[in-house]
Order: structure tokens, then C-alpha cells, then sequence
């Protein structure tokens, strides 16, 4: 009787304890839920609202917008084609230089590096991915350029544009500003983060792996090439994107260095000027139909974002299903 | 009891006094006369406690903020046409006044040496002129020695005042400029070598750096950085360098009220002694403002700026308006602008 008694008490405060706990996991899921709803709904508001300041430039161009090369204010003749080729291409060189330089930063970190050195070196490379880009840019202008424009442009210029075929890339008054200058200081800027990231992935190779392989003689490079790289695939390509990401949305620093011609670059030494530092320049005195240019510039640089992002995933996708996962 | 009621009395009125405290004066627009506006406001603020909140967002969104009735006056460089401060019922009155300087980057050559037309100077930023001893060039510098260098052409690559002055001023004085690039605060820039600074100060320091590169700045950062000036000749034929007495000739020799909201544009102004790329920045305000104690405080500042900042306005190495000229602006426009 006594048991049977505080048997039934339990199961009813059993009840209570699940009843209140289903409540507390209903709350749960439904405030995260409306948390993340929260950042669809911002992405969907930013797409819109761009899109409906942008729509006078849009109706009026139409498609050609993306390929109309000419920036002309009190015309009213507007196309984004020399803005979008800048952007591309300021942040397709800062790739090419830092991708290969923070993959081998990763691989000394991770696999050849004294154990002392590790902590001190990891940490530089984090504190580097601190640094606000306008100290960049700074660097960039007052460092960066002179000597680029002495040591670097002259002498590349008289060695290669005579070259036929690729000589005309290295054209253009040397002085230091320019699509190739705002590519390689936009590569120090992305350096620790896809160093930082890589470093991350290729530490979480299991050991067993590694070793293995070190036990059937491989080399350090056979190992990485072998077996860190296949593993940690999606992690590298991942802190590729968030590079190519800050690359291509990179303002400040690249004002100061770009030159801020609107105007197609014909050289890799010419002026020109990207998406988002166009955007920094000019909101401030924009009206009318300048205004919505604008913004359809904003608008483009958020489709390509979108772009590259959705790349990168079917990239990783396709990978995966290589392998066979 | 008693005492109650007067410590409830006089935490209500240092409320009341906090607030009328806070209730500073709202404007929005020019950034070129930014540095003048916030001295006078600190200056104005020490005498009178109030506060002046100025953003300087630029003159195009200064206008936008004054038709979007958010401030009390709005500030611009680029004067609003008669017409169009009619539809809105807005005055317009010039506050302050800069000017505009050609520099250069040429070693051997000290400022203030070499000598430009208003003609030529369009044409070595419109790239028609692309080496530095270009015949057309030389002939204004006679027995100078001028490298066969590249033209490299700075100009601002944000929207600004100082960029409509300046091409004000060279639609002016050349047509194929004005039928081609013309005036605005951003325009295209027809020269192949062309490349922008940011500010005031990104165009000094690209001009500093990059030898053969001419450039236009404020006045301010001229004498500031001791930097390469060029004379120009103004619309008399003379030869003047940039400095407040020239500033103040181009004023004087402006008629102020032949346009209708004073727009009058001084640049290319006659007068032996006038330097030619001047401006005045510009004070627009509604005649039936919304909020008419707040307008008044506003008109208030303008008056005691008039009276009292001419000092500091040339510290900052900017001309105030002279005397008689406020003294009209006072009769003629802050009359219209109801109390």
C-alpha cells in the first residue's frame, strides 16, 4: 500500500518533471528558431532594400549595366564593368599570393615546427587577422607604395612591356597605386585568416592517420599531399572562402591603395577602383540616379558574394562525392 | 513639507533647464566648412551654452536632410538654384569663405614659382597636356626648366565641395570642359592618368608621394603642409597667389544679390587681387520653419558667428563674410524667415 502509494506520487511527479521539461524544450526550439529566422529575415531585407533603391538604374541600363564601362555623374551614364573587374581582379591576385604562403605557414605550424615555437608563431598570426584594415591601408599608402612603385614597377615595367602577348599587364605610369598594389596588400590582410583556419583544420587529422603513414615511410610532404589535404579538404576550401570573402569586401584599405580611377584598368599597374570602395567614396555627395547606382553596385557585390559562396559548396560537394562519402 | 515641495521645485527646474540645455542646434551638409562651424560652436557654446550638433555629411546629403525637415539649416557648397529654393519656400545665404589651390609635385621649383592659366590648367587635368614642358606650359614659365615628365592628375575620389569649386572653375574658363567633364561635386576624369585621393588630406599625401602629379586641394592644407602652389591668373589678367587677402577681393568683387538665393558663384571673379578657384559655402534654412524657436536659435549662432568668429575663421585660414555683407543678409534674408 505504502509502495503502491509512492509509486502513483512518483509517476504524477515524473509527469510534472516531463510535462515542464517538454515546455522548457518547446521554448527552446521555438526562440532559437526565431532566432535564426531573425537573420533570414535581415538577409531578405537587405536583398530588398537594395534592390528597391537600385531598381531606377536597373530598369533604365537593364542587363548591359554589368558590362557598360563608364561612371559619369553629370551624364547619367552609368555601368558597373570596370567596378566588378576591379573587385575580381584585386581580390583574385591577393588569393593567388596568399593562398599558397598561408598553406605553407600551416604545414610548418602543424607538422614541422619546434613545439616551442608553435604558441608564440600561432598567436603573431591571430594578432595579424586583428589588425583594422585602415592600419592597412595606412601601410599601404605610406609604406607600401613608394617602394613598390621604385623597386618593383620600374624595374618590372622595363623588363616585361616590351614582352608580346603579356606585356601590356605592365603598362601604366608607375606610381605606386593600383589594381596589383590593393591585390597584394589585400593578400597581408587575408594571410592570418586562411593561414588561421588551415592551421585549425590540419591539427584535427587524427594522429593515427598521420602516424601511419609516417610508419610506412612516407615524407612530411607525402603526408600532407596524402593524407592532411584529402582529410581536411572542406576546412581549407572553407578558410579560402572567408578570405576571398573579406577580400572582395574590403574597403578601406583598398581606397588608400587602388587608386580610385573609375575607369577599366588596362594594365596591372593602372588606377582603378573596386565595388566597395567606389561605394565608400561617392555615397556622401550621391543623389538621384547616382544614389541607385550605387546601390545597384551594392546589390552586384551581394549577388557575387552570394556567388562565390554558393560555388565553394558545390566545390565541396562535388569533392565529397568523389570520394565517396 | 514646505521643504519637500521647493526640493520637488527645484529638481523640476534643473530638469527643465537640463533639457532646454540639450536642445542643441540640429544642421547637416558642406564638410569643407566643418573645421570653421565647430570651432565657432565651441566658442558659442562656452558663451551662450548652446550646443551646435553639425553633421558634416556632405552638401548633397546635407540638402537631403533639410528637405527631409530633420535639421534646422542645411549646409552646401554647390549653391541650390532660385527655382528650386522657391518650391520649398528655403532661403539661402553664403556663411564662409575658402578657396581652392592647384599643387604640384616637381622638384627644383619653390612654391608659388611656377605660373598657370585658367585654360592651360584644364587642359593638363583634362590629359590634353600630359608632359610637364609642354610648349603651352612653358610659355607661362618662361626660362624655368621643366622636366619632360608624365602629368600624373589627383583628384578627389569622394564626393566633395572643394571638387565642384574647382571644376566650377574650369567649366568656366574652358568650354570643351564644360561641354565635356563639367562641374559636380563627383565627375568623370578624362585624364588617362588620373587617380583619386580620399579627402583633403588622401589627395596631399598622393601629391606628396608621386613626382609630376598636380592636384587640387583647400587652401588650409596648403599653407598646413607647405606645399607646391602654382599663381594663378585671374579673370584681370594678374597673377596672384592663394591667400586670405585674395580670397577676400574675389568676395568683395562678388555681387551678391543678381542671383536669386545669392548663388552667385565666385569663381574666375574680376578684380586685380581676386584669387580665381574662391567659393563660399552656403546656409540653407525654410522662411516658415516647423520649429520657429529652434530656427531662431539657429539664426541666433549665425549672428554671434558674423559678430564674434571672424578671428577664429582666419585661424583656420578661412575669410568671413565682410561686414556689409551680413549686414544685408540680415535685412534681406533672415527678414524673410519668420520669428
Amino acid at each position: 500500500m505504502q509502495t503502491s502509494l509512492s509509486t502513483a506520487q512518483d509517476s504524477s511527479q515524473m509527469l510534472a518533471v516531463a510535462k515542464r521539461q517538454r515546455f522548457q524544450d518547446v521554448l527552446f526550439h521555438r526562440s532559437t528558431q526565431i532566432f535564426s529566422l531573425i537573420v533570414l529575415g535581415a538577409l531578405a531585407g537587405i536583398i530588398v532594400s537594395l534592390f528597391v533603391n537600385a531598381w531606377p538604374t536597373f530598369a533604365k541600363f537593364g542587363v548591359p549595366f554589368l558590362w557598360y564601362s563608364e561612371w559619369d555623374v553629370n551624364n547619367e551614364q552609368f555601368g558597373a564593368a570596370f567596378a566588378i573587374v576591379g573587385t575580381l581582379s584585386s581580390a583574385g591576385i591577393a588569393l593567388l599570393i596568399a593562398v599558397p604562403l598561408a598553406f605553407g605557414i600551416a604545414v610548418f605550424l602543424t607538422e614541422t615546427c619546434p613545439v616551442w615555437l608553435r604558441r608564440p608563431l600561432g598567436t603573431a598570426i591571430e594578432l595579424l587577422a586583428a589588425v583594422p584594415s585602415i592600419i592597412y591601408g595606412m601601410f599601404g599608402l605610406f609604406v607600401f607604395a613608394p617602394l613598390f612603385a621604385d623597386y618593383i614597377q620600374v624595374p618590372v615595367r622595363d623588363l616585361m612591356s616590351g614582352m608580346p602577348l603579356i606585356g601590356f599587364l605592365f603598362g601604366g605610369a608607375p606610381n605606386g597605386m593600383g589594381i596589383l598594389s590593393a591585390g597584394i596588400v589585400l593578400a597581408f590582410m587575408v594571410l592570418p585568416f586562411v593561414a588561421a583556419v588551415m592551421r585549425d583544420v590540419f591539427e584535427i587529422t587524427p594522429p593515427i592517420l598521420r602516424e601511419s603513414a609516417y610508419g610506412l615511410g612516407c615524407t612530411t610532404w607525402e603526408v600532407v599531399r596524402g593524407i592532411v589535404l584529402p582529410y581536411t579538404q572542406k576546412g581549407v576550401i572553407g578558410g579560402i572562402m572567408l578570405g576571398l570573402g573579406r577580400a572582395l569586401g574590403e574597403t578601406m584599405a583598398v581606397t588608400f591603395v587602388i587608386g580610385n580611377a573609375n575607369r577599366m584598368p588596362t594594365s596591372l599597374f593602372s588606377p582603378g577602383t573596386s565595388i566597395a570602395s567606389t561605394l565608400a567614396n561617392e555615397f556622401g555627395e550621391a543623389a538621384d540616379f547616382h544614389m541607385s547606382s550605387l546601390f545597384a553596385l551594392g546589390f552586384l557585390l551581394f549577388v557575387i558574394t552570394f556567388l562565390v559562396l554558393a560555388l565553394a559548396k558545390i566545390m565541396i560537394n562535388r569533392a565529397e562525392k568523389a570520394k565517396g562519402f | 513639507m514646505l521643504k519637500f515641495k521647493s526640493l520637488v521645485a527645484a529638481v523640476a527646474m534643473t530638469v527643465v533647464a537640463a533639457t532646454a540645455m540639450a536642445a542643441d542646434i540640429t544642421g547637416a551638409g558642406a564638410t569643407f566648412p566643418f573645421p570653421v562651424y565647430a570651432k565657432w560652436a565651441e566658442a558659442y557654446k562656452a558663451a551662450t551654452n548652446v550646443g551646435l550638433n553639425y553633421q558634416s555629411i556632405g552638401s548633397s546629403g546635407g540638402i537631403r536632410q533639410i528637405r527631409a525637415k530633420t535639421v534646422t539649416f542645411g549646409a552646401t557648397d554647390a549653391p541650390i538654384s532660385g527655382a528650386d529654393l522657391d518650391k520649398d519656400a528655403m532661403v539661402q545665404f553664403p556663411m564662409i569663405i575658402g578657396g581652392t589651390v592647384p599643387i604640384v609635385n616637381l622638384d627644383g621649383f619653390k612654391p608659388g614659382e611656377l605660373r598657370v592659366t585658367g585654360p592651360v590648367l584644364a587642359e593638363m587635368f583634362s590629359g590634353k597636356i600630359s608632359k610637364w614642358n609642354d610648349p603651352k606650359f612653358a610659355a607661362l614659365n618662361p626660362g624655368k626648366n621643366l622636366p619632360n615628365d608624365i602629368i600624373t592628375v589627383v583628384h578627389r575620389a569622394d564626393g566633395s565641395g572643394t571638387t565642384f569649386n574647382f571644376t566650377d572653375y574650369l567649366s568656366a574658363v574652358s568650354k570643351e570642359w564644360a561641354d565635356g567633364p563639367g562641374k559636380n561635386a563627383t565627375i568623370k576624369w578624362p585624364a588617362a592618368t588620373s587617380v583619386g585621393g580620399k579627402g583633403n588630406e588622401g589627395v596631399a599625401a598622393n601629391v606628396n608621394r608621386v613626382k609630376g602629379s598636380i592636384g587640387y586641394v583647400e587652401y588650409a592644407y596648403v599653407k598646413k603642409n607647405n606645399m607646391n602652389f602654382m599663381q594663378m591668373q585671374n579673370a584681370d589678367g594678374r597673377y596672384v597667389a592663394p591667400d586670405d587677402l585674395t580670397f577676400a577681393a574675389a568676395a568683395a568683387s562678388a555681387d551678391w544679390f543678381s542671383v536669386p538665393g545669392m548663388g552667385v558663384s565666385m569663381v574666375n571673379a574680376k578684380g586685380a587681387t581676386s584669387w580665381p578657384i574662391s567659393t563660399a559655402s552656403f546656409i540653407v534654412m525654410y522662411k516658415n520653419p516647423a520649429d520657429k524657436a529652434a530656427s531662431n536659435e539657429a539664426l541666433k549662432f549665425f549672428d554671434w558667428s558674423f559678430k564674434n568668429g571672424k578671428k577664429m575663421a582666419a585661424d583656420l585660414d578661412y575669410v568671413a563674410l565682410p561686414d556689409s555683407l551680413t549686414d544685408q543678409i540680415r535685412s534681406r534674408v533672415w527678414s524673410q524667415i519668420q520669428k
